[in-house]
């Protein structure tokens, strides 16, 4: 079966995110006065062949812990697993 | 002592690495493509600055997986000395050489001479400089903030694994002398057994007065001396 995988990752909370706080301060002057917080990461979409949908995330967390996401300072949810 | 220097699609440092061994030095290298599967009797291996594979999802991520860094990972398990400077230092710890990560810089891209300071001398790439000694030498980096877990962080200063770190012109670090944000201003840093050092500066750009400085010298030489002894 063909599957279609979303992955987001985002910077670890606690670590300096300089490009959210950039974007941040930029909304905050184009007059969104009430944003706090700002996070930039990446949204990944795989398409892959697998034998169930367990099997397709498990091979996605598989990329995420060895090559999506670095586990020192990023954090990864598969948001969705959908049978293409 | 015979230098080989990888070569990455994307690095640009790479013969300033040659001019530092080759023409300032007189010692031999050897361009490694990296596609390559021999080291070709390296003695020390320099991954050189640059943008390997565009930064592709991040910086070094994608290098690591280059044919050669399997020899180049063999020889740092076996003893060898592997050098990374800037773009080869994030790749060194993107394929878990070296501890940590290096994330973008605090204030974007910094192009500029820094001073670092000399932690440990009993190194192949430190042991004809002393501890606490200041080098000058250029940076040219948008991501070299180092950074790891603050435990990892207590356990690699007790393991002596810092090697270098920003200074002001007192030879202290502050804030105003730290260009990247990087943790407790670490500029450098080495393996357990000291072989794999990774440094965002440029000592092969730092070869003779003519180019600002001669600080770099001290490290090529501490090579040439280990690689002799």
């Amino acid at each position: 079966m063909k599957f279609h995988i979303v992955v987001q990752v985002l910077p670890r909370r606690g670590i300096l995110d300089p490009q959210g706080k950039a974007i941040s301060d930029a909304l905050r002057t184009l007059g969104f006065p009430q944003v706090d917080d700002v996070h930039v990461g990446r949204h990944i979409v795989i398409e892959t062949a697998a034998e169930s949908a367990a099997a397709a995330r498990a091979s996605v967390q598989s990329m995420c812990d060895r090559l999506l996401a670095n586990p020192v300072t990023e954090d990864f949810v598969i948001s969705s697993v959908d049978a293409a | 002592m015979k230098v080989g220097i990888v070569r990455f699609p994307g690095s640009n440092c790479d013969e300033d690495a040659w001019f530092a061994v080759v023409e300032q030095l007189r010692e031999d290298a050897i361009m490694l493509w990296h596609k390559d599967h021999d080291l070709q009797g390296a003695d020390v291996v320099i991954l050189p600055g640059g943008f390997s594979y565009g930064d592709y999802l991040r910086a070094g991520a994608i290098a690591r997986f280059s044919p050669i860094m399997q020899q180049v990972a063999a020889h740092a398990a076996g003893g060898g000395i592997v050098i990374g400077i800037c773009n080869g230092f994030q790749i060194a710890c993107e394929a878990q050489l070296l501890p940590g990560a290096l994330l973008r810089n605090d204030v974007g891209y910094r192009s500029m001479p820094v001073t670092i300071r000399v932690e440990r001398s009993d190194l192949p790439l430190t042991s004809e400089a002393h501890v606490g000694q200041c080098l000058t030498m250029p940076i040219a980096h948008g991501e070299g903030r180092f950074t790891a877990s603050e435990d990892e962080l207590d356990r690699l200063e007790d393991a002596g694994q810092i090697v270098f770190r920003y200074v002001d012109a007192a030879g202290q670090p502050s804030a105003a002398a730290n260009p990247n944000g990087s943790m407790r201003s670490i500029a450098g840093v080495c393996n357990a057994n000291g072989n794999v050092v990774g440094l965002m500066p440029h000592p092969e750009r730092a070869m003779d007065p003519l180019l600002g400085s001669a600080d770099g010298r001290v490290l090529f030489e501490s090579l040439l001396a280990t690689v002799n002894a």
